[in-house]
């Protein structure tokens, strides 16, 4: 008798708490929309020039901006614990489109602001460039303004390759014969350091990969990564590193470890994201900042076809009850003026016309600023796998890189990789 | 304003009578409340995930599907086997490196000497640390190109390591990286249960003429034995979920051929990053059966040594 007694006492207790949590859930804050507006956004130098005029917009708008800053991988969790609780708290959204945004457009994570972007005209929703616009729109709904572009960058050390007597490379085979020299003519210096961890080195692959002449996915929506074009590149993207790169060469290296072997005056080449540049540009963060050059990606059998993407974009949550101030808050954050004015301080956008305006490229590296613009008239609009699963897409198709770095077979790892890819293309479809 | 009962006894006296009766219910109700909300809730959800096909978000319908996801997870030899044999070897590894080591310290700092103090509070170092803080030291020191461990071996006159970066040294590497951080957490308790043991039965030992060695093995270790077996039950659950260290110094996969690869950063790449929630969870479940299965063979083998 007692037992059952206690059973009934734990059950009402149960009920009582739970409906207690469900009527303090209920008690928030109603509808309508909120004066505080929450603003999730990544670790970037775009972040920090914004987070230093949000008081002015707090002035005009009279909201109350609270911003959560977090690391590219930990946003992305974040974001998928949240989203997936159809979590309100998080209005305005800085995302990556080529990562999430097929993901989080069919999970329907997004708001649709289509209306918005097309009505606000002194904005000019125009002025955005095409390539980024594509990948912000999900089946034919605007989902994001793109704030943030990069192109792939050859980055080079002035003073190795005048010592070495060596032009800069223009072609792979040059750009190989340089890493060689280099190498051959500099003790413990790597020839070129690039990213060499499997689902990372993916992105700057996929440069190399357009070059020579192969892509991701074939118009029929198939694997095309075994194709002669794709394993050529693989092999010649491994071959690089394993022959000219550093001593002991690790299958864990993200930019941050290729960019500090490049800072450190290790490496002639690197090649990675324009955005970085700041990383070995700027004298606090690198031992060779005034010995830096920046030049075009290199040109293989297809020409030079480096990527050229919207790197980040803002969205708003569908599950937001604040969506006209995020919306209020994206335009004022993505202006004209406003792209102009952190464009100048060395951030990359996605406007035509802040391009087009001398200011807005003075504050880049003479040769930075004409890579930048060579890029763009080759550039190729996505730098991965536009699928659902990219992360799972990523560590497959980036296997046979590590196979190559590491000396295996890039032909054999690659017809692996490709049957797997093309069991997740099935599955997605 | 008491309302009577069909007793004639006052409300509020029966139900304190009531009260008293099942106190020590009432006053277990809100622990057994909040345990239910924390833990009962969270696994019966998990228990459910991992019999769906939820896949991109958990907000979008998900069909029931059985036992499907089970009979994945367990006929894959990919991923999920070579990640139980990487857990179980990191774990055992780990323990038994730190149980010797740390039976051996706590000995040694058995008897007082000088500077006793400083001894103890300076092994006691790297298991206050912050353990992301520390992987991201021995990561540093571990960089095969400009690290300063394989700077050590040049000046010793060795080559270069690879450490981390070659598949084959990884886990050898990382259990080393968990031996330096645990073992003083090891030597620590065992010390605690040293001090408290009797010394006439080691006197009379040493009387009769036993070694130190005979003495050891024969006397402190058996009265030992309830101590060995806490420390190994707590460190043989903390580091089968190790995640902290693996995912800073070898990133989400375990690395480029998924080298770290343990059960714990294998279900974090299922859920967070292939968003594949259905499979994640029926890891998780077997994860869990795992530890407890861990757990009710040391809990019995120590009632089995008190017999």
């Amino acid at each position: 008798m007692q037992h059952r007694q206690a059973v009934r006492v734990a059950v009402i207790t149960t009920a009582a708490a739970l409906s207690m949590g469900t009527l303090a859930a209920c008690s928030g804050d109603g509808d309508g929309e909120s004066t505080t507006l929450n603003v999730t956004l990544a670790n970037h130098v775009w972040t920090d020039i914004i987070t230093e005029k949000i008081p002015e917009f707090e002035e005009q708008s009279g909201l109350d901006v609270v911003v959560t800053q977090l690391s590219e991988d930990q946003l992305v969790d974040n974001y998928k614990v949240k989203l997936n609780a159809g979590s309100t708290d998080v209005d305005v959204m800085m995302y990556r489109p080529l990562q999430v945004g097929k993901l989080f457009g069919q999970s329907g994570y997004f708001a649709d602001i289509t209306e918005q972007v097309n009505g606000a005209e002194d904005w000019n929703w125009d002025d955005f460039q095409a390539g980024p616009v594509g990948l912000t729109t999900y089946e034919d709904q605007i989902v994001g303004v793109p704030m943030i572009t990069e192109s792939e960058m050859l980055y080079y050390r002035t003073d190795l390759l005048e010592e070495a007597g060596l032009e800069v490379p223009t072609t792979m085979a040059e750009l190989e014969e340089a890493a060689r020299t280099i190498k051959e003519e500099n003790e413990g210096t790597a020839g070129i350091v690039m990213r060499s961890q499997a689902s990372a080195a993916v992105t700057q692959f996929s440069g190399f990969l357009y070059s020579f002449g192969g892509t991701w996915i074939d118009d029929d929506g198939n694997s095309a990564i075994d194709s002669p074009e794709a394993q050529e590149a693989y092999a010649y993207y491994g071959g690089l590193l394993h022959d000219y790169g550093p001593d002991q060469i690790s299958t864990d290296m993200s930019w941050p470890e290729a960019a500090a072997i490049f800072a450190q005056g290790d490496a002639g080449f690197w090649i990675d994201a324009s955005s970085l540049y700041e990383n070995v540009y700027n004298p606090e963060n690198s031992q060779v900042g005034d010995q830096v050059g920046f030049a075009p990606f290199p040109e293989g059998p297809a020409g030079s076809q480096p990527y050229n993407v919207a790197a980040w974009a803002l969205g708003i949550n569908s599950a937001s009850e604040n969506q006209e101030n995020a919306w209020e808050f994206i335009q004022w954050a993505t202006s004209p003026e406003m792209t102009l004015d952190i464009q100048t301080e060395g951030v990359p956008s996605a406007r035509t016309s802040v391009w087009e305006d001398p200011e807005g490229t003075a504050s880049f590296p003479e040769d930075l600023a004409a890579a930048i613009a060579t890029n763009g008239e080759n550039g190729v609009g996505q730098d991965r796998p536009l699928v659902v699963g990219v992360a799972e897409a990523r560590e497959i198709v980036g296997a046979p890189i590590v196979a190559a770095i590491t000396g295996e077979d890039a032909a054999a790892a690659a017809t692996q990789a490709n049957e797997q890819f093309q069991a997740l293309l099935e599955s997605e479809e | 304003m008491t309302s009577t009962s069909t007793h004639g006894v006052p409300m509020a006296e029966r139900l304190s009578l009531w009260a008293n009766r099942n106190r020590k219910w009432l006053f277990a109700a809100p622990a057994m409340v909040f345990t239910f909300l924390l833990i009962c809730i969270p696994i019966g959800w998990t228990l459910y995930l991992s019999l769906t096909d939820a896949k991109g978000s958990v907000r979008r319908p998900a069909d029931f599907i059985g036992i499907e996801n089970y009979v994945e997870v367990l006929t894959d030899t990919d991923r999920f086997w070579p990640a139980v044999g990487r857990t179980g070897l990191f774990t055992f590894g780990a323990l038994a490196l730190e149980l010797i080591l740390g039976m051996a310290i706590a000995l040694l700092l058995w008897r007082s000497f000088r500077g006793q103090r400083w001894v103890r509070v300076s092994i006691l170092l790297p298991f206050v640390a912050t353990p992301v803080a520390i992987a991201m030291m021995w990561r540093l020191i571990f960089e095969p190109n400009i690290g300063f461990a394989n700077r050590v071996l040049s000046w010793v006159g060795l080559p270069a390591q690879p450490w981390l970066a070659d598949p084959g040294m990884t886990l050898p590497t990382l259990i080393f990286i968990d031996v330096w951080e645990f073992t003083p957490m090891v030597a620590i308790i065992l010390l605690a249960g040293l001090s408290t043991l009797p010394d006439d039965p080691d006197e009379a030992a040493r009387i009769d003429g036993a070694g130190v060695w005979q003495r050891f093995w024969y006397i402190t270790l058996p009265l030992l034995k309830p101590v060995v077996l806490v420390a190994v039950l707590l460190r043989a659950i903390d580091a089968l979920k190790t995640f902290d260290l693996l995912y800073v110094t070898k990133g989400q996969g375990g690395g480029s051929f998924h080298e770290a690869e343990t059960l714990n950063i294998y279900v974090y790449g299922l859920s967070f990053k292939y968003n594949d929630f259905g499979v994640a969870s029926a890891v998780l479940i077997l994860f869990f059966l795992m530890i407890l299965a861990v757990m009710w063979i040391l809990t019995f083998r120590r009632k089995g040594a008190k017999l």
